[in-house]
């Protein structure tokens, strides 16, 4: 298995890391708080860490916390827009239902 | 464009839509809190958000960044806001308001003194506010704004997907205390809550990361539709210090636009009694070729217009520079002001900004350029500058912001004081102070049994209370009765992070206290503001002298009422005809010279009296010694 990024997603996150002027590529994780158990995390990633698990795509690069790896593995990031919102959005196989939200999610 | 296909994509349920964080920086589901910058402008209004870490405008459903802040009211139908409203403006010219900022805070009778450019109808509302007659109704400028920041508050909330947790508004340097606080009652009024109102100089600083370094002085050159704005700015411990602003309120890009059109028509033969709807298109054609020949070296320009012969024609560069030169030549008088005010020169700026859609005109740059001899910063639109810059201080203040982005700071722009006795101008806080602040400072009575206290709040800085701007008025009563200069008034000044003042007075001895809120029914423009200022400096001497003189003459006053009323008590007793002769000499020269205005002669004239009088104050020292020992042993007085 391996996390991917849709093209919208990757073209993305290219223009934002650009415009930021650094950064190695992003960083996802899952944290234990939110409405349904666990909650994604999208972050600028400026390092490497040791154990991270690296994926690329589109010419992209993610990287997974181990840890987090086992919650988002098969993981599509999309970037949708909505009317006028737009942002990120996980396509997570691994959930078993999520809180209407979409910020958190239960496996 | 794509944005105008979304609508089909249209789900049942909202999801939200993630932004990336910066790292260590993501925060709990539902808790990111949205923040928006808003810059509520004289021609356009935009409002702006940091997503992902990057601050931009958001547009509406067709793309548009920039919303006309032009409003029109119908009899029934909804209220229309944007360029709908704009196309009206020449059909429906009294119920479509336009540049209503310049109505913000004023009076009716500064709005009188503007009156001769404003088609509207204006009516007295119930304050001093004047209101504008419309088929809607008679609407407030404050409403009128409001009416704008709903259709922005709307964007920004559709645009994020959810409900704003805090906007920061951004209002010109030059904005005094009622005009701040009818644009912080627009946004109450339309549902926003207002963080705080920020200067537009410094919105565009800190879009441009200025506020980053630790200190400098910085130019901003603000030319929009209508207005024009130079201010200096000096960065000092991550507060911005406006050192001086200067401008003129009625230069803009639509300036630009008329002598384009003036040359069109009389290229093409059309005579001064061209009609409304012919000179309006006109104008339009005119505007297209000042956005062309910001790429092109020469632009063609079609007149083909109802009632006007067909004409053709190329506008080149060089003429378009020789047509508008005359316009950008009366922006520099301003900014050689400006420099002078501040007393610095050009080579101690780190950098010049340019803002205001207007600065896209390469004549501007060029001219900017040469003038401040170096290259201005054009590298964000400069439509959108202060609306970003308002967005990432929002976002600082929202707390989604890493802690060491600092606040940024604002001062106030005139000092803030008391009337004292005589006419004086007490300054309780100095203009620049950084706000928020509070200062205090303990006044007392000046006659015996004073048991009420008038309080005068004046801005401004003069000596003189009548050379200052009065904006309010309120009194202490209760005060126990004791002799002159007993009590202790302990007057406070608060002035929060909008720049708007709270005082209040406090007795303290029986803690009896008086307070107000600032809300003056008028206000000042950028003109009167820089003349106060200009004045101050350019009176120094005179204020001076003139304090001088007020205090001799009040000090004469408290002399001869003290005296008055000593010899009312026991003149007749404690002193002999002549003796008395001799006292009622010295008053009345006292007298004499304190009418008159050479504060040398009052205080010699307050010598004599205190001279003739010194024998007589000697006995009543005497005499209420004894009576206070009166039926008391001496030893009783010595200490045990």
């Amino acid at each position: 298995m391996a996390i991917t990024l849709t093209e919208s997603a990757a073209s993305r996150v290219k223009t934002f890391l650009e415009s930021r002027g650094s950064g190695v590529g992003l960083r996802l994780s899952v944290k234990t708080t939110g409405c349904s158990g666990m909650a994604y995390v999208i972050e600028y990633a400026d390092e490497i860490e040791e154990d991270d698990v690296i994926f690329e795509d589109h010419g992209v690069k993610v990287f997974v916390n181990p840890g987090s790896l086992v919650y988002l593995d098969g993981t599509e990031l999309d970037y949708a827009k909505e009317g006028l919102n737009e942002g990120f959005k996980f396509n997570n196989p691994n959930v078993k239902d999520e809180c209407g939200c979409g910020e958190s999610f239960n496996i | 464009m794509e944005r105008s296909e979304i609508r089909g994509n249209h789900k049942e349920i909202t999801m939200a839509l993630l932004q990336i964080s910066e790292p260590g920086q993501s925060t709990v589901p539902h808790e990111h809190r949205l923040a928006a910058g808003i810059d509520l402008g004289t021609t356009n209004s935009l409002i702006a958000s940091v997503r992902s870490g990057v601050a931009g405008t958001l547009p509406d459903t067709g793309g548009n960044h920039l919303l006309p802040s032009v409003v029109r009211y119908t009899t029934a139908g909804p209220v229309v806001v944007g360029q709908t409203a704009l196309d009206a403006a020449s059909t429906d010219p009294l119920n479509t308001i336009a540049s209503v900022k310049r109505l913000m805070g004023r009076g009716i009778e500064d709005v009188k003194s503007l009156g001769a450019h404003l088609p509207y109808e204006f009516v007295p509302g119930a304050s001093d506010m004047p209101l504008l007659h419309t088929c809607h109704g008679d609407i407030s400028p404050v409403e009128v704004s409001a009416d704008i920041l709903r259709v922005l508050k709307t964007r920004a909330e559709q645009t994020l997907g959810g409900e704003l947790a805090g906007v920061v508004i951004t209002v010109p340097a030059y904005f005094d205390d009622a005009q701040r606080q009818a644009t912080r009652d627009a946004g109450k009024l339309a549902g926003l809550p207002v963080l705080r109102l920020l200067n537009e100089p410094t919105a565009a600083a800190v879009a441009y990361g200025l506020d980053h370094g630790s200190e400098g002085i910085v130019a901003i050159y603000d030319l929009g539709g209508g207005t024009f704005d130079i201010s200096i700015l000096r960065l000092n411990r991550g507060v911005f210090e406006v050192m001086a602003t200067a401008g003129d309120t009625a230069l803009g890009g639509d300036d630009i636009d008329r002598v384009v059109a003036q040359w069109i028509m009389q290229q093409a033969g059309i005579g001064d009694d061209a009609g409304h709807g012919q000179l309006r298109h006109l104008m339009q054609l005119a505007r297209a070729a000042k956005e062309a020949l910001t790429e092109l070296p020469a632009t063609p320009i079609d007149v083909s217009i109802d009632g006007v012969d067909d004409w053709s024609g190329t506008l080149t560069r060089a003429q378009f520079d020789e047509l508008i030169g005359p316009l950008v030549q009366k922006t520099l008088s301003p900014c050689r002001r400006v420099l002078r005010d501040a007393g610095i020169r050009t080579e101690d700026l780190q950098a010049v900004v340019m803002v205001g859609g207007s600065t896209r005109v390469p004549l501007v740059r060029s001219r900017v350029a040469g003038f401040f001899g170096r290259e201005p910063l054009v590298d964000i639109d400069p439509d959108r500058v202060v609306a970003v810059g308002a967005a990432i201080q929002a976002d600082i203040l929202a707390g989604n912001r890493p802690d060491d982005d600092m606040l940024l700071l604002d001062v106030i722009p005139l000092s803030l004081g008391l009337e004292t006795m005589g006419g004086l101008a007490e300054k309780i806080i100095p203009r620049n102070t950084t706000i928020p602040t509070a200062r205090a400072q303990e006044f007392t009575t000046f006659k015996d049994g004073q048991t009420a206290m008038s309080l005068h709040v004046v801005q401004g800085e003069r000596e003189l209370v009548s050379d200052c701007r009065s904006l309010a008025q309120f009194e202490l009563r209760n005060i126990p009765p004791m002799v002159a200069g007993a009590a202790r008034i302990r007057v406070s000044f608060q002035v929060d992070a909008d720049g708007l003042l709270n005082v209040t007075a406090e007795e303290q001895v029986k803690g009896i206290k008086s307070s107000i809120e600032v809300k003056p029914s008028y206000g000042l423009n950028d003109r009167e503001i820089e003349t106060m200022l200009k004045d101050s400096m350019a009176h120094a001497q005179d204020d001076m002298e003139q304090r001088r003189l007020r205090e001799q003459q009040v000090d004469a006053e408290r002399v001869l009422e003290a005296l008055e009323a000593a010899l009312a008590e026991d003149g007749d007793r404690l002193l002999d005809a002549e003796e008395r002769k001799v006292i009622a000499a010295a008053a009345a020269a006292l007298q004499l010279a304190g009418k008159g205005s050479d504060y040398q002669a009052i205080r010699q004239a307050i010598e004599g009296v205190e001279k003739a009088s010194s024998d007589y104050v000697a006995r009543r020292m005497n005499d209420n010694i004894r009576k206070a020992m009166a039926g008391h042993r001496v030893d009783e007085f010595e200490s045990p």
